[in-house]
């Protein structure tokens, strides 16, 4: 077994590279065996990053003396890789990263998956999305797109990722608010759909601050507005004379929509308060680090770490606010 | 000539006698990485990557991107002793570098491969350091319609250019559309063909069929021909590598044709897969040997290797300048550069010069290095086939299966496996070519996806396919290269039939 060989290699490695740092006070229970993040998306995208960040954290700041290995189970939209936790009942070294997904994948395709069959760890930020158009466009404010896409002869096209996911849910409450007509290009990842803006082969995109960072200060596309209620919070400039606090709402531009996604950890049912409270105890400490934090930054993700019963009941209005999403617009698998 | 200058200071970072060491660290895992059928290029760096978080990100970009070329050189090895492609791009290799080996000619086959490995990369590479910013912007211009028209020009030259039978090449692409089409369909977001299996779900996963297609259907083939002992004739002897390199010369045209269209495969994302197989095509058509084909033909070896390494070379070039990943293993290593905090883009040239020239040089260093260390192995490697195969056969069956097994961890896939390989077993019985329904299984539903993109955007008007003058030249080109090879040979007949007459 390859992977396995590599995983004792990874742990024995970097153990001689790092200074011995203090180990954690004992606790009611602890990892006996590598610990696996399943991420229910291809390598090199956001959830990916995120679960390799949390692996670094964990691994330099020795948070549990295992190795932690990152695993990639994307087909499906992210069903596989539920499909995996759903299986691992009672496995407790196993975790997934989840995002909205966790609530739209079983909706969309009706396959028979729930997050109730899984053990909510903690959440650990939020991720906004913007309305980006390409530098060169004429469009100042999500004013200017919205008159151009009700004039338009042939509906303006917005790129985004995947069918009846996020961005999807997102351009279809747009046409509602707006009464306008797009055209949503499914694409399979935020970055495809950024470079597809910089080319100008959609007039907008729906992407996540991170997915369109590049191009941004590229000057290759621009943020009209951010869908949220309220503006961001990262003042230090990311181009030339502007950072993510400058960018409006789009309410405030006349575009009532707003829509975040959650970003958090889950690991499979029937494991112990025990096994569950390591775990959170774990993200609570990674949640804290410097290097979280300079990633929630470059990221520009809204810092929102909850667990227990916060994080439980979030995930219940969530996946309600979902619910009724999906089936306005008409996404919920027959 | 500023770049120049850059370059060479690119070389003064590389140079150090650390990063020549993580050089050769990353080569001798990637070979390792690239000969187990099934771990691959992508898996092998996402597991390493964590290993280079304490690292200076120009050394950990240098052993990461090492491990990739060494996985490049590795996926031709067991490609030519077995006939199992290590690497997805490696499955033209099989097609004549697995006769060569038979034939006792494994030594000069690997290193044919590993030589035009060498060249395509480096012409990669060559490219990357002259025309970056201007290649960067070529690649923008590519939307959907663009992307299908690529799609199609590979498709219509496999049944144009190709010798086999066509309607067996047309029936052998429609099983791979078929097959590409099963699981989640990303336009609409629905489960397609499933039947409800929760395995299916995935779709077929192009490893596996390869694996099954070509690793076991041979082990049925040959077991059926009665376990004769085929590698008795190999010779093990360093001379060979330079023998081998003393012909080469004489397929300058098809290096460099092939170097050529895996550059341009590398950079429009067409990728290292879609490369190989043009690679191949295009050699066996113009060739003038281009019959002996499939028969343990060195060019067959030459043409693949080269085009894939140039494209999975210059995939690189649009992740760094514009963050597209134009292969799995470069997702992976974009993934990495965002850790190390680098943000790839337009702006990584201007801010991170250092790096930037660094890896460039990099490359320059790690192909040779790579090449050295592979051309030192092959007699290691040719020695493989003395062993009889009733002992080799039940090891390669466990490597097929670890490798099918470890793809997603599923003891299902090797079941697919097995059955794959009865179906390469019946195709090859029967004479139905393989290489179209594995090309139609890996590019079909990146094709369905960018026809019906380029449909969704235009309100469903065809007329997008003709609406600027790169996509409608790439029309054409398909077109053209569809018919040729129907219309010459019709030619050819006409011909025959009218000089045949006045003797009647």
């Amino acid at each position: 077994m390859p992977q396995r060989l590599f995983a004792a290699l990874i742990p024995a490695m970097l153990g001689a590279g790092a200074a011995f740092l203090p180990l954690t006070p004992a606790l009611a229970w602890e990892p006996s065996k590598p610990v696996e993040i399943i991420v229910p998306f291809s390598a090199g995208g956001a959830s990916d990053q995120m679960a390799r960040t949390i692996q670094g954290i964990v691994q330099k700041h020795r948070f549990t003396t295992q190795p932690v290995i990152v695993v990639n189970k994307p087909a499906a939209g992210g069903a596989e890789g539920m499909l995996d936790i759903q299986k691992s009942a009672g496995d407790a070294h196993k975790l997934i990263t989840t995002s909205s997904g966790i609530f739209m994948t079983p909706m969309a395709t009706k396959l028979p998956l729930s997050w109730t069959d899984y053990t909510p760890v903690a959440m650990i930020a939020q991720d906004s999305f913007l309305l980006w158009v390409n530098a060169r466009s004429p469009y100042k404010t999500a004013a200017d797109f919205l008159d151009a896409a009700r004039k338009a002869s042939l509906p303006l096209k917005i790129g985004g990722t995947s069918s009846k996911r996020e961005d999807n849910l997102i351009v279809f409450a747009m046409e509602k608010r707006a009464g306008a007509k797009f055209a949503y290009i499914p694409y399979t990842s935020g970055g495809q759909a950024s470079t597809q803006l910089s080319g100008n082969h959609v007039e907008a995109n729906t992407n996540n601050p991170a997915e369109d960072l590049a191009n941004w200060r590229g000057g290759a596309t621009r943020p009209l507005c951010v869908f949220a209620e309220k503006p961001m919070t990262y003042s230090e400039p990311v181009t030339e004379g502007a950072s993510w606090a400058d960018i409006p709402t789009c309410a405030s531009q006349g575009l009532n929509v707003s829509y975040q996604m959650l970003r958090g950890m889950f690991m499979p049912g029937r494991v112990t308060r025990d096994q569950q409270a390591f775990y959170v105890d774990m993200f609570k400490k990674v949640s804290e680090t410097p290097e979280w934090k300079e990633y929630l930054a470059r990221n520009a993700l809204v810092p929102d770490y909850r667990d227990g019963e916060a994080f439980t009941a979030f995930l219940k209005a969530d996946e309600a606010k979902h619910e009724q999403l999906m089936t306005e617009a008409g996404f919920m698998a027959k | 000539m500023d770049d120049f200058s850059s370059l060479l200071s690119g070389f003064q970072v590389a140079l150090s006698w650390h990063n020549v060491g993580f050089m050769a660290l990353g080569v001798i895992l990637g070979i390792v990485v690239g000969v187990l059928p099934g771990l691959g290029g992508p898996n092998g760096v996402a597991i390493l990557l964590p290993l280079t978080f304490g690292m200076e990100p120009v050394s950990a970009i240098i052993l990461l991107s090492s491990i990739y070329w060494g996985a490049l050189f590795g996926g031709a090895i067991t490609s030519i002793l077995f006939n199992i492609p290590g690497e997805a791009w490696s499955v033209a290799t099989t097609f004549d570098g697995y006769p060569m080996a038979v034939q006792g000619r494994a030594a000069e086959a690997l290193t044919a491969a590993f030589t035009a490995s060498f060249i395509g990369a480096l012409s990669g590479v060559v490219l990357i350091t002259f025309v970056a910013p201007l290649v960067a912007e070529f690649a923008l211009r590519f939307g959907p319609a663009e992307f299908f028209a690529v799609f199609l020009l590979t498709f219509c030259s496999f049944v144009g250019m190709g010798r086999d039978n066509r309607g067996k090449i047309i029936a052998a692409l429609c099983i791979g559309f078929l097959l590409a089409a099963v699981g989640l369909d990303s336009i609409s977001g629905d489960l397609r063909m499933t039947f409800g299996s929760m395995e299916l779900m995935r779709g077929f996963d192009f490893l596996v069929v390869v694996i099954g297609l070509f690793g076991i259907g041979e082990i049925l083939l040959t077991a059926e021909e009665g376990l004769v002992f085929k590698g008795k004739h190999a010779k093990i002897d360093l001379k060979v590598v330079l023998r081998t390199w003393a012909t080469l010369p004489r397929y300058w045209v098809t290096l460099l044709r092939s170097a050529i269209v895996g550059m341009w495969m590398g950079v429009t994302p067409g990728g290292a897969i879609a490369a190989s197989f043009m690679g191949y095509g295009l050699a066996k058509r113009f060739s003038r040997r281009g019959a002996q084909f499939g028969k343990g033909e060195m060019e067959g070896v030459l043409a693949p290797e080269t085009a894939a390494h140039a494209a999975g070379t210059s995939a690189l070039l649009p992740m760094l300048a514009l963050g597209i990943p134009g292969s799995a293993t470069a997702a992976v290593l974009l993934g990495g550069l965002l850790v190390w905090g680098l943000q790839p883009g337009p702006m990584l040239f201007v801010e991170q010069k250092d790096f930037v020239w660094g890896l460039i040089a990099s490359m320059y260093l790690g192909n040779l290095a790579g090449l050295v260390i592979v051309l030192a192995t092959v007699p290691l490697f040719a020695a493989v086939m003395r062993i009889p195969f009733s002992f080799v056969a039940p090891v390669i069956l466990i490597v097929c299966a670890i490798g099918a097994y470890t793809i997603s961890n599923s003891v299902f896939d090797i079941w697919i496996m097995l059955a794959f390989g009865l179906v390469g077993y019946v195709f090859k019985k029967l004479d139905y070519p393989l290489a179209p329904m594995v090309l139609a299984l890996v590019l079909g539903d990146r094709a369905e996806d960018a026809f019906r993109q380029a449909l969704l955007g235009s309100g469903g008007s065809l007329e997008v396919f003709w609406a600027n003058g790169l996509v409608g030249g790439l029309v054409v080109i398909a077109f053209v290269l569809l018919l040729w090879g129907p219309v010459t040979e019709g030619i050819a007949r006409l011909r025959r039939s009218t000089s045949a007459e006045p003797a009647e």
